[in-house]
């Protein structure tokens, strides 16, 4: 009892003069400013976003960070694992070097000029075109169907249209049988590389997203009022004058917004190839190239670099996303 | 007069739509005859051919979807992708909305820098997220299941999800929330009783958008799941089939059908719900 007490009070005077240094003193300031800080943190507010901040944190913020790191490593699953060696910028050179992946690259270009031209043209005239018939509601619909199923779905369409036989066979391909049907001869589509091929597989992206882009378009058209249209045409404009010198200017800023969408899911394109020719024939794509790296050779760092590849392309529409809400915001 | 000239002027016009008509629609048109084919006439002639003779019987039948269903076990499949969109793609819609009423109307510090955030994460490619997060799930003994690919599919969903609710709740006039507060009412209350009623067809929109994204996807469940029976959704059982039996058009083009089914009569029956859901995610610029 007795040598508790002695104990406690040595402690007590060993704590105040600690306390009356100047460290000490730090320490204490510090202790209560955390303290203050976290008694004026609204904990209910904090409580209705914690659920989606922590199920974003561990899936989507934490492993960029680690990817990242990852592809300044070697093969293996374990990040800091005993056969994981940093390995500097090999993964970065095989990156731009490789042949595949230069392919894969060019490809990704390709994809997103034609796709995005491809989409937004032809959902923009969509769009206007439609306005003008009564049976708009029913192309509408067939138009916008493909938005609704899946890559693997469509591909399975196309791959279908897309069939070949050999010319003493029947055939069973849509676009072979037209050809056979003109005179020429059956051709294997998705062997011609490196560029029919390609822009055969982008046909089929244009299709699924046309739809998409010409419904946000058509809401937009709808808005634009329509005495504007016909005063123009009452001053003489034909209707090629009317659509480039007023539709188009007032359609800009939708365009600009679809335009975006379209790039953003163009640069990850992967189900379209993965299934109709798992980017063989130099039809191969970034993201179905990080997924072989991967899941199928196990190179985990190599396919990090190409992953991380796809986020730098990435980065600038996602600054663009963040400066088109931050403006959207002060106009609320 | 007139009408005959107006009709002569819009003629091209008509022609133009058809022609996108036509491209549109033939493609799905031709599987799903296709589907109801025999695999001998597939084989042996183009399904355009049955035009002529387009409503006599006994060309049709229902025997590849049997085959596909049963031998392929795409009837598994199309269960199992039930069980995994239903329930991660409620699990965050609900995550978001609590979100969404914080980051719109409950004030702390950092919310704005937290959304700006999370409106960036929208974009970010899943492809960077793979890598890390399989050890983990490997030692979890996550993978290759319903609870490991639920988890991911909800927070791969939750950047859209919440901007898109978020879109919608910040638009309620202020003095909901003003009378609300008068009356003493939480803000868990509030949420509850008075934002989450009125936000009921915002959260349909977003809750379609999601299902069928989830439904639709083949990345995640490559990477999360198993070829297993007993896990693999339609996407993945489907994209097997076309690499194991590639020319077999008489399961491929029924095992498609299977898979765009439930979109297409979700698609048919909500489409409104659909188009506010992308209206909501783009126009807004």
């Amino acid at each position: 009892m007795e040598a508790e007490t002695k104990r406690r009070k040595l402690f007590a005077r060993l704590f105040h003069s600690l306390r009356r240094t100047a460290v000490g003193r730090l320490v204490a300031r510090v202790c209560r400013l955390v303290w203050h800080w976290l008694r004026s943190i609204r904990w209910r507010s904090w409580a209705f976003v914690a659920p989606a901040l922590v199920l974003i944190g561990f899936f989507l913020v934490y492993p960029t960070v680690v990817t990242v790191a990852r592809s300044f490593f070697g093969r293996g699953v374990q990040l800091f694992g005993p056969k994981v060696h940093f390995v500097g910028l090999d993964n970065w050179q095989f990156v731009f070097t490789n042949e595949i992946m230069l392919t894969a690259l060019r490809n990704n270009a390709l994809w997103a000029v034609l796709f995005t031209t491809g989409t937004v043209g032809f959902g923009l005239i969509l769009a206007v075109l439609l306005d003008r018939v009564r049976y708009e509601k029913v192309v509408k619909s067939i138009v916008f169907i493909p938005a609704a199923i899946s890559f693997v779905g469509a591909s399975i369409v196309w791959k279908f249209i897309y069939a070949y036989r050999p010319a003493n066979l029947e055939q069973i391909g849509a676009l072979n049988a037209v050809v056979v049907a003109l005179g020429g001869e059956p051709v294997g589509w998705l062997l011609q590389r490196p560029w029919l091929n390609n822009i055969l597989l982008i046909v089929v992206g244009i299709w699924m997203w046309t739809g998409f882009c010409m419904v946000i378009f058509s809401a937009a058209y709808k808005n634009i009022p329509k005495q504007l249209l016909e005063a123009a045409r009452i001053d003489g404009a034909n209707e090629w004058r009317v659509f480039r010198r007023i539709i188009l200017p007032l359609l800009a800023p939708t365009a600009s917004v679809v335009a975006t969408t379209m790039v953003v899911q163009v640069l990850k394109v992967f189900d379209i190839v993965y299934v109709m020719t798992n980017g063989n024939f130099s039809t191969e794509v970034i993201a179905n190239r990080m997924y072989k790296e991967a899941f199928l050779y196990g190179n985990y760092g190599r396919a990090s670099a190409i992953a991380v590849v796809l986020l730098i392309l990435i980065v600038p529409f996602m600054i663009l996303n963040i400066r088109r809400f931050a403006a959207q915001e002060r106009g609320r | 007069m007139m009408n005959a000239k107006k009709l002569i002027a819009k003629t091209p016009l008509h022609v133009a739509i058809f022609v996108f008509a036509a491209i549109w629609a033939i493609p799905t048109l031709g599987l799903l005859i296709t589907s109801f084919r025999d695999p001998a006439s597939i084989a042996g002639s183009g399904w355009w051919t049955i035009f002529p003779r387009l409503l006599s019987g006994g060309q049709y039948s229902l025997e590849n979807y049997v085959g596909v269903i049963y031998s392929e076990g795409l009837g598994r499949s199309f269960l199992n992708s039930l069980i995994i969109s239903v329930p991660a793609t409620a699990i965050s819609t609900f995550i978001a909305s609590f979100a969404a009423f914080g980051f719109a109307w409950m004030g702390f510090t950092g919310r704005r820098t937290l959304f700006m955030v999370v409106v960036g994460l929208m974009v970010i490619p899943l492809q960077m997220t793979f890598i890390p997060i399989l050890p983990i799930y490997n030692k979890l003994g996550l993978h290759g299941t319903f609870p490991g690919i639920w988890l991911a599919h909800t927070a791969y969903g939750l950047p859209l999800t919440t901007y898109l609710v978020h879109n919608f709740m910040a638009g309620i006039p202020k003095d909901l929330f003003d009378s609300a507060a008068i009356d003493g009412a939480s803000p868990l209350r509030t949420f509850w009783n008075i934002v989450m009623p009125i936000s009921i067809p915002a959260l349909a929109s977003v809750f379609i958008f999601q299902f069928l994204w989830i439904w639709n996807d083949l990345l995640v469940s490559l990477v999360y799941l198993t070829a297993q029976k007993s896990v693999a959704p339609l996407m993945l059982s489907i994209a097997n089939l076309v690499t194991n039996r590639g020319q077999d058009w008489e399961l491929l083009t029924a095992a498609a059908f299977v898979s765009m089914a439930l979109p297409l009569v979700v698609f048919f029956s909500l489409q409104r719900y659909f188009v506010r859901g992308i209206l909501a995610g783009s126009v807004k610029g």
